[in-house]
């Protein structure tokens, strides 16, 4: 009894380390440091361009199917409310007033940011979001659970669910119109907006677009691109005019891409799956010896104070 | 061949008599908690998890998850604590408490799953995560695995007992020689998990108050698991001898107490370590300000109240040798424990945000509705398989 113990016990620590040495291991791989594809694209938003005629949210139910604009165009009374996304509005223009009292009120338009590391991709147990290396972060409806732990860790707020779908509820957001993208189209918010407020390109060359207008226009913009750097940088860039926390954007985010978060944790498992069984087994092996009777006198002792 | 099996169902008495012993208050009232959530639940599968919930998608996790996943999963890791004294630190006398232990936290990790299923979007995806796709940089990849293999492990642990009951003797042997393994596989397994629990709030810095946000989450979540397990087997195993009393041999009845006390202690112990974790986890977030805020006073109560009050008294009651303080204390930690839980996954989570919805009362029935089946499923076990007693056929093994 005593050997088969033991022999199992050797069994299920080498077996227990090497299951699961290659699966945490790689998990650790993915969570790598990644700079970005290099002829990704983008968007830049110049939000002292953008009148808030929601034309782009229209424009955006129509190119992803979704049903139409509940509310007209015309009714600015939208606007009285902030909104979010939600599964039926990919993007949503939302209006701040203006702490300058002679000027007129900022609009921004949201919607996910298609993050270089996105948190949503490495909270996904089944990696049903992932970054496409033409800038797009994509949903694979076909596996994706339902846990919705990506909208949890999505620093933006920008995922939403279908909880009204019983039988194949999605996780509903921004696309950056990637078959567009793919035929080399403009994505649907950029092509119709009347103002040129979105441009569409290379996220390289847009960098290069939004410096030089913060350098021809002097004291007009912020002297910070948002989407840089947030979170690891964002395929979305904005321009603005205000500070970008009265805006509604998080300001707080930091530069560390998200997935660098609980990537120091997943390392930490095969360390555990290595250490664990052979300090554990170590310890048994210990209060074994210790405890085995020396004597018959002492082994029947032993067994009188077991409870049986 | 069905008398063999309707013996086992009615415990060995007639089958008329059975039903009409069935007939308690106890049963009548769990079972119209358990019709009252059926509706509720028929709803949730036929309309969406919208119906039942608020449906929101900022707050996306509610009562399904704070109570069956995140209170749940500590609260049932009472097997591992009781496995790991007994066969690894040479604990013998605690051997009475260990298949009670086991079967608690069996139970608590398979109703975590029963919750998740209730949670998911798609529940029939539920073993996607194992066969079909992998998100292998995914702390919920981690859990996902774990509690599935962990829920495994705590069958097989607990197999010699049903073995027994069915009298299937070659089965048992086989059963009884894995036991070690699966003990040492069970304790890797529950440190990774329970951490991984907190680990899971890492990837959201911004939305979860700083006072609860910390690099030490994972670490905070396991050493709570171990007061939450130990007051786990001190409730559960003083609320057996006390109202199924014949389901527990007599010698074992005895020896509660002593036992009782000696789990306080370690409890005690641990909810002392976490205290000091605590503070180091404020300490190295800086976050001091803060505590002289709404969200400050309630870490204080939980720190002082949940933490530092309880491990005082389950020291006063293990000096005082008063194993009725200990008990009391334990339920105080637990509901201790759940607060904390809650706090993390709800209260806490989202702060900045001006309008929140923590959870509709729909899900509070479905809650119970499940709870009671938990209940239910944990005495028909005990009234029947050799879980705080040793089967007359197998003395000694138990
Ligand atoms: S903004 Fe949110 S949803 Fe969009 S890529 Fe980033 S983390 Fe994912
Ligand atoms: S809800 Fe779907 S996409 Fe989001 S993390 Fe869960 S499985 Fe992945």
């Amino acid at each position: 009894m005593k050997n088969n113990r033991r022999r199992f016990l050797q069994g299920i620590t080498a077996g227990g380390g090497a299951l699961f040495f290659s699966v945490p291991a790689s998990a650790s791989n993915s969570a790598e440091y990644f700079p970005g594809w290099p002829d990704r694209v983008g968007l830049l938003m110049d939000l002292s361009l953008c009148i808030g005629c929601r034309k782009c949210e229209e424009a955006c139910k129509a190119a992803n199917q979704l049903p139409p604009l509940r509310t007209p165009l015309e009714d600015l009374s939208i606007f009285e409310r902030e909104r979010r996304t939600d599964a039926e509005n990919y993007t949503v223009v939302n209006r701040y007033a203006n702490p300058q009292p002679d000027r007129p009120p900022v609009y921004v338009k949201e919607q996910c940011m298609h993050c270089e590391e996105p948190a949503c991709a490495s909270a996904c147990l089944v990696g049903a979001l992932s970054k496409s290396p033409e800038g797009a972060v994509i949903y694979n409806k076909n596996i994706c659970l339902g846990c919705r732990y990506c909208m949890i860790a999505c620093p933006f707020n920008i995922p939403a669910y279908e909880y009204f779908n019983p039988t194949s509820p999605q996780v509903r957001k921004c696309t950056l119109c990637h078959e567009r993208i793919s035929r080399q189209e403009t994505p649907a918010c950029a092509k119709i907006c009347p103002n040129e407020a979105i441009t569409f390109g290379k996220k390289s060359e847009l960098i290069d677009l939004a410096r030089e207008k913060i350098r021809n226009h002097p004291g007009k913009y912020q002297n910070h691109l948002y989407g840089v750097s947030e979170a690891g940088g964002t395929s979305w860039l904005y321009l603005s005019e205000l500070p970008f926390e009265r805006l509604g954007f998080p300001a707080d985010l930091g530069t560390k891409p998200f997935p660098e978060f609980t990537r120091g944790f997943l390392s930490m498992v095969p360390a555990v799956f290595v250490i664990w069984p052979a300090l554990l087994g170590g310890l048994y092996a210990f209060t074994q010896s210790r405890k085995r009777p020396e004597t018959a006198e002492q082994r029947n002792q032993a067994n009188q104070s077991n409870p049986a | 061949m069905s008398a063999w099996i309707l013996e086992r169902v009615c415990n060995g008495v007639p089958p008329r008599t059975y039903l009409r012993q069935l007939i308690t208050p106890f049963n009548l009232a769990a079972g119209l908690i358990v019709l009252l959530g059926c509706p509720f639940l028929v709803w949730r599968y036929l309309q969406g998890l919208g119906v039942v919930t608020h449906a929101s998608n900022d707050q996306p996790w509610g009562l399904f998850l704070a109570w069956g996943l995140f209170s749940g999963v500590p609260l049932a890791s009472t097997g591992f604590l009781l496995a790991s004294a007994v066969y690894l630190f040479g604990m013998k006398h605690y051997y009475p408490l260990l298949r009670p232990a086991v079967l608690t936290g069996f139970i608590g990790y398979f109703f975590a799953v029963v919750y998740l299923l209730v949670d998911l979007g798609m529940p029939w995806r539920l073993p996607y995560p194992m066969i079909r796709s992998f998100g292998t940089g995914s702390v919920m990849f981690l859990v996902a695995w774990h509690v599935a293999l962990y829920l495994s492990t705590q069958f097989v642990e607990f197999c010699p007992a049903i073995f027994e009951w069915l009298g299937a003797d070659r089965f048992r042997r086989w059963a009884l020689r894995v036991t070690i393994g699966a003990t040492i596989f069970g304790v890797i397994l529950s440190t990774l998990h329970q951490s991984a629990l907190g680990a899971l709030f890492l990837l959201a810095p911004g939305k979860l108050h700083p006072l609860w946000y910390s690099p030490y989450l994972p670490l905070l979540f396991f050493i709570s698991s171990i007061f939450a397990g130990l007051s786990m087997v001190i409730v559960e195993s003083a609320l057996v001898s006390r109202y199924l009393p014949q389901r527990v041999g007599l010698k074992s009845l005895q020896s509660l107490d002593p036992l009782t006390l000696g789990l306080g202690k370690g409890a005690a112990l641990a909810l002392v370590t976490y205290f000091a974790m605590k503070w180091i986890a404020l300490a190295h977030g800086h976050h001091w300000a803060l505590l002289n805020t709404g969200y400050g006073w309630w870490f204080l109560v939980e720190v002082f109240g949940f933490v530092l009050v309880p491990s005082f008294l389950f020291l006063a009651g293990v000096r005082k040798e008063n194993a009725r303080l200990v008990r009391w204390t334990a339920v105080f930690t637990i509901v201790g424990v759940i607060a904390n839980r809650f706090t993390v996954s709800m209260f806490a989570f989202n702060w900045k945000l001006p309008h929140r919805e923590f959870f509709y009362w729909k899900e509070l029935i479905i809650v119970a509705s499940i709870v009671a089946i938990e209940v239910l499923t944990y005495r028909w076990i005990v009234n029947r398989l050799p879980v705080h007693k040793e089967h007359p056929r197998y003395p000694g093994a138990h």
